[in-house]
């Protein structure tokens, strides 16, 4: 028969235990979801971004966006009125790593892509007081300054590809050409434009 | 989720919950004092010391809720594999059925006012109607065209009745569902510096104001040939296009000599999203009758 005392006294066996209770977990709940279609397979006709759309995603992480905004819309009705459809497993299939973020301290950006105009985009990141005079986001002026060598961007695209994303060879050897020169703000205005329009398989009309 | 992984979850996780209830039973079994007592565990620290007591009846309770409404939970809700739970829920389910009421109970509101003209929402008898537009309007409109509509830097002031695409019922409510895209070509390539210096002289001219009448000349023919096909020969702009009237001292990206300049250097393309898969047409129609509202004194 066993006894409380004997886990409590015996560390070796207290922390083999602890493991199996806490890899239950793991196993029941994530382990399964590397092996179901639905959380596996892309959305149909999904495009992969592009390489100007690429850096603007590692612009985005870098500049920390994804700890105030969000790219999960969750489906409840306030959301999905607001930000668009739920969002759904399938469409961030070649996110590495995926940015749903946790918490919202501007909207959500999952689908944010269409919906203001490019210079909209690039006045409301130079100063976002400019257009939105009650907003507490900071400014990000030195995307203006910043000029892009393209250096790394066809290196990245082929780490993309061996974790899953189908590039081709020929968007990885024209990668340079699509980034050198081009400043930070193109490169994450184009990244914020592509976002949840990389298809199009739930802008049904209202 | 194949039947394998079905079983994978469903045996993971009744096998966690009975197990669980296992060793909390009997770990009390082989408590040594099932009542209160004054024996200690036999380890004293600094003079402390802890009693051999079993776990309180209360607690022990509680373990044992919280194992059936683990198992009552699995019952009604996904959990277990494939099995759906006996009330059938989903929070796709749910999200639906939060649209369908939102549908029934809201959409109504809307479409009150939507056999109403767009003349008729501005009589004082509707204002609730064109309140609901403005805030409709504040949600999706405000952050280009500003909370009172009157614009800013390269985002149209809806309120001094200039329009660039037609201030009337159907063009703005074309505007507000397909959006709408300005397209003016960069000119330094075809004119040249010098060019685009008398160009703008000319452009000032075009609104009355001062400007080097020499180099408005020089610039006129080239206006007639290249700028006149879109911002018409009088330079009064064109709706179709969304050309802007040239003549009304009215900028949208600045009226000083140099801004003027640079929008005729590079070119210009403002574009106004389209808003059709975010509101309805009734929605669509009280934002128009408040967009309207706001030129209208």
């Amino acid at each position: 028969m066993i006894k409380h005392e004997t886990i409590e006294k015996n560390t070796g066996l207290m922390a083999i235990l602890i493991m199996i209770v806490i890899s239950a977990g793991g196993l029941a709940e994530i382990v399964p979801l590397f092996f179901k279609d639905s959380t596996t397979k892309p959305i149909e006709n999904m495009r992969t971004y592009t390489a100007l759309e690429l850096e603007g995603r590692d612009i985005y992480i870098r500049e920390g966006c994804h700890v105030c905004h969000t790219q999960m819309i969750r489906p409840f009705r306030a959301e999905t009125e607001r930000y668009g459809h739920y969002s759904t497993a399938n469409e961030h299939v070649w996110e590495h790593p995926f940015l749903w973020g946790s918490k919202r301290t501007g909207p959500d950006l999952a689908r944010v892509g269409g919906r203001y105009s490019d210079d909209w985009q690039r006045a409301h990141l130079y100063n976002p007081r400019d257009v939105v005079p009650e907003s507490i986001m900071p400014s990000y002026p030195w995307l203006f300054d910043n000029q892009m060598d393209g250096r790394l961007t066809a290196r990245k695209m082929e780490v993309m590809r061996t974790l899953g994303v189908p590039y081709t060879d020929e968007q990885i050897a024209g990668a340079r050409a699509e980034v050198e020169g081009r400043y930070e703000i193109d490169a994450i205005v184009a990244y914020l434009q592509a976002l949840g329009r990389t298809h199009d398989n739930y802008t049904q009309t209202r | 989720m194949s039947a394998f992984w079905s079983a994978w979850v469903t045996v993971i996780t009744l096998a966690v919950i009975f197990g669980c209830t296992w060793l909390l039973f009997a770990t009390r079994r082989s408590q040594p004092h099932q009542e209160l007592t004054e024996e200690t565990v036999g380890h004293s620290f600094d003079g402390i010391e802890e009693l051999d007591n079993p776990m309180p009846k209360w607690w022990f309770q509680m373990f044992v809720a919280t194992v059936i409404f683990g198992l009552g939970y699995l019952l009604l809700y996904p959990g277990l594999g494939n099995f759906a739970g006996l009330l059938g829920w989903t929070s796709t389910k749910q999200w639906q059925e939060e649209m369908a009421y939102a549908e029934e109970n809201y959409a109504p509101i809307f479409a009150q006012y939507a056999s109403l003209s767009i003349d008729e929402l501005q009589l004082s008898e509707n204002a609730a109607g064109l309140r609901i537009g403005q805030r409709l309007y504040a949600n999706n409109c405000s952050l280009c065209h500003g909370t009172a509509g009157t614009g800013a830097y390269g985002f149209p002031n809806l309120t001094n009745n200039d329009w660039l695409y037609g201030g009337d019922e159907t063009a703005i409510k074309h505007s507000i569902t397909q959006g709408r895209m300005g397209a003016m070509p960069g000119w330094l390539p075809v004119l040249g510096e010098e060019g685009i210096r008398d160009m703008t002289h000319y452009v000032l001219k075009l609104s009355g104001r001062e400007h080097d009448a020499g180099s408005a000349d020089r610039a006129e023919p080239q206006y007639q040939a290249l700028c006149a096909a879109c911002h018409m020969p009088d330079g009064t702009g064109m709706y179709a296009l969304g050309a802007p009237n040239l003549t009304n001292d009215i900028w949208l990206y600045g009226g000083e000599f140099g801004q003027i300049a640079h929008t005729l250097r590079v070119g210009r393309s403002g574009v106004m999203p389209s808003f059709r898969h975010l509101l309805t047409d009734d929605q669509i129609h009280l934002i128009t009758a408040y967009v309207t509202s706001l030129s209208r004194d």
